[in-house]
């Protein structure tokens, strides 16, 4: 049987408000994927991210990462992931030498191992001029390859990112997706949520599409895209890709 | 994770901590100095030339101790409420150890940590600034005893400004009880006096001041004086640590408020 990053199983979750954000959601990341969550904003994506990385609890449900468990086994399950959250979430005092590094600490690496890789990951992310200033002086594109360089200090196997590329401008977004194409080439795998359609069209092998707390679409992205309906996006006029007329169909108000 | 790993993790966390006290040591460390700076003047010197002898001892040094224990109580106390609390709502940075396998009970010990060592390295600065003032002598009687309530005293206040990190909502929260409830305790817990020389009804009410025997229980290290038994003071200490252990092993159990 081939190894799954995530598998999730009717995952339930109400907010303590009463909002019903996930009403049984199911999903399966293979190994080596690079999976793509689409949804429209307040689907349930973050929440779904939240529970599996271990910021939100859920109301019922279960999740495995790499087969651990994330109830009965949370360090290692936790062990293997590395997120890029939606918000940003690092003190902007810090220098982001210093976040990146000790962020390797709270995994247990040791700051000698810790530092290098850091200031390599910053490096690579073209970050190297700015990691000994403050993490508030960086552009809002910076920011959020700083938050993908805390990500994978600790090499996780499986990334998971949450609007990565939300407010970043075109030539820098096109930098991103280069670079986490180049991540799951070397074997990593990659969920992340996104509202650029085309750009997923073309990088993920999976699409789950997600309404309303409840998956609406699930398969490889051949699979949701000869869900595309020629004449019925003729007959309404519509002119974008094939993967958005999909999206806008399953998740429009019946 | 190993122990090796949780060490690590430990060490990341205090680390950090000390790194950001020190370089913002006016923030940190400079107000004790100066306030501490201002009682030595006014009540040890000014005050105390015409006050005397307290139990017989010289009215300044009596009031060494009491001094060091406020600034340990109010600045261990300080630091992990304003930590935790910044790090939960102050952009969220506290989501970096909530997705490591970084446990909740580590976390905690990282956090109290960190006011722990602040606590202690103010009030030596403390003790060391009132040296100036008593002619560069220190009496001890009993260095385990100083420094078994140091410690114990800085940690029971770091567990008490956590649990006060975790209800605060907004930074008006963590601010309400140090100002109306831990100053006038420490105050009012026999700083500037020996609780036999008030009317008998503050007595009765002094009695009731659980900063009172830690006070007691402190100064008895410097001076081998107290106004009560120090078992009694050891005894309400190691209750308090346990209380306190107790909750925040609830709020650890329970996710800390920080979960939605
Ligand atoms: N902390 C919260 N408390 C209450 N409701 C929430 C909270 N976070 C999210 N929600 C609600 O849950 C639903 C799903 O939100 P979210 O997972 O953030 O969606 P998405 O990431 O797909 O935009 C929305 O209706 C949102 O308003
Ligand atoms: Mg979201």
């Amino acid at each position: 049987m081939a190894e799954n990053a995530l598998v999730v199983n009717d995952l339930k979750k109400v907010y303590k408000n009463g909002t019903e954000a996930l009403k049984g959601v199911s999903l399966t990341v293979p190994a080596g994927d690079f999976f793509a969550l689409l949804g429209p904003n307040g689907a349930g994506k973050t929440t779904i991210i939240g529970i599996v990385t271990g910021l939100v609890n859920k109301t019922s449900g279960t999740a495995e990462v790499f087969g651990y468990d994330i109830d009965k086994k949370p360090e290692q399950a936790k062990a293997q992931i590395g997120l890029v959250g939606q918000e940003l979430n690092f003190n902007p005092f810090e220098k982001p030498l210093d976040i990146v590094t000790n962020q390797g600490g709270y995994y247990g690496i040791p700051r000698s191992i810790a530092r290098p890789r850091a200031e390599q990951l910053l490096k690579d992310l073209g970050l190297g001029e700015k990691m000994m200033g403050r993490a508030m002086e960086l552009s809002g594109g910076m920011k959020r390859r700083l938050m993908i360089a805390r990500a994978l200090v600790h090499k996780p196997r499986f990334l998971v990112l949450d609007e990565p590329t939300a407010g970043v401008d075109v030539e820098l977004r096109r930098g991103m997706w280069d670079y986490l194409r180049k991540l799951t080439s070397e074997g990593l795998t990659i969920l992340l949520t996104t509202h650029y359609l085309e750009e997923a069209e073309q990088l993920a092998k999976h699409v789950a599409i997600i309404s309303k707390g409840q998956i609406v679409a699930n398969g490889t992205m051949s699979d949701i895209l000869a869900m595309h309906d020629e004449e019925a996006a003729a007959k309404s006029g519509y002119k974008g890709g094939k993967l958005e007329e999909v999206f806008i169909r399953l998740t429009s108000e019946k | 994770m190993t122990t090796y790993q949780k060490w690590i993790a430990f060490y990341t966390m205090i680390r950090k901590d000390i790194v950001r006290m020190f370089r913002i040591w006016v923030q940190t460390f400079l107000p004790s100095v100066i306030t501490s700076t201002l009682y030595f003047l006014v009540f040890g010197t000014v005050l105390g030339s015409r006050i005397g002898d307290m139990q017989g001892v010289d009215y300044m040094t009596f009031v060494v101790p009491g001094l060091v224990m406020l600034a340990v109580v109010t600045t261990s106390y300080a630091n992990t409420s304003f930590m935790f609390f910044t790090s939960k709502f102050f952009a969220r940075s506290i989501d970096e150890i909530l997705v490591s396998p970084t446990p909740p009970w580590l976390l905690i010990a990282g956090f109290v940590s960190g006011g722990i060592v602040r606590g202690l390295l103010v009030g030596l600065l403390v003790l060391l600034v009132s040296l100036f003032f008593t002619g560069l002598t220190l009496t001890i009687h009993s260095a385990l005893v100083i420094f078994g309530f140091a410690f114990l005293t800085a940690l029971v206040f770091a567990l008490a400004g956590l649990v006060n990190g975790i209800y605060a909502k907004t930074i008006d929260g963590i601010n309400i009880v140090p100002t109306f409830f831990l100053t006038p305790l420490v105050y009012l817990g026999g700083i500037f006096y020996s609780v036999h020389s008030l009317p008998d009804w503050w007595q009765a009410i002094t009695y009731a001041n659980p900063l009172f025997y830690l006070i007691n229980g402190f100064r008895y290290g410097f001076l081998g004086i107290t106004d009560v038994a120090l078992s009694t003071s050891v005894l309400i200490l190691l209750v308090m640590v346990v209380i306190l252990v107790a909750i925040n092993w609830y709020f650890i159990r329970t996710g800390l408020g920080l979960k939605q």
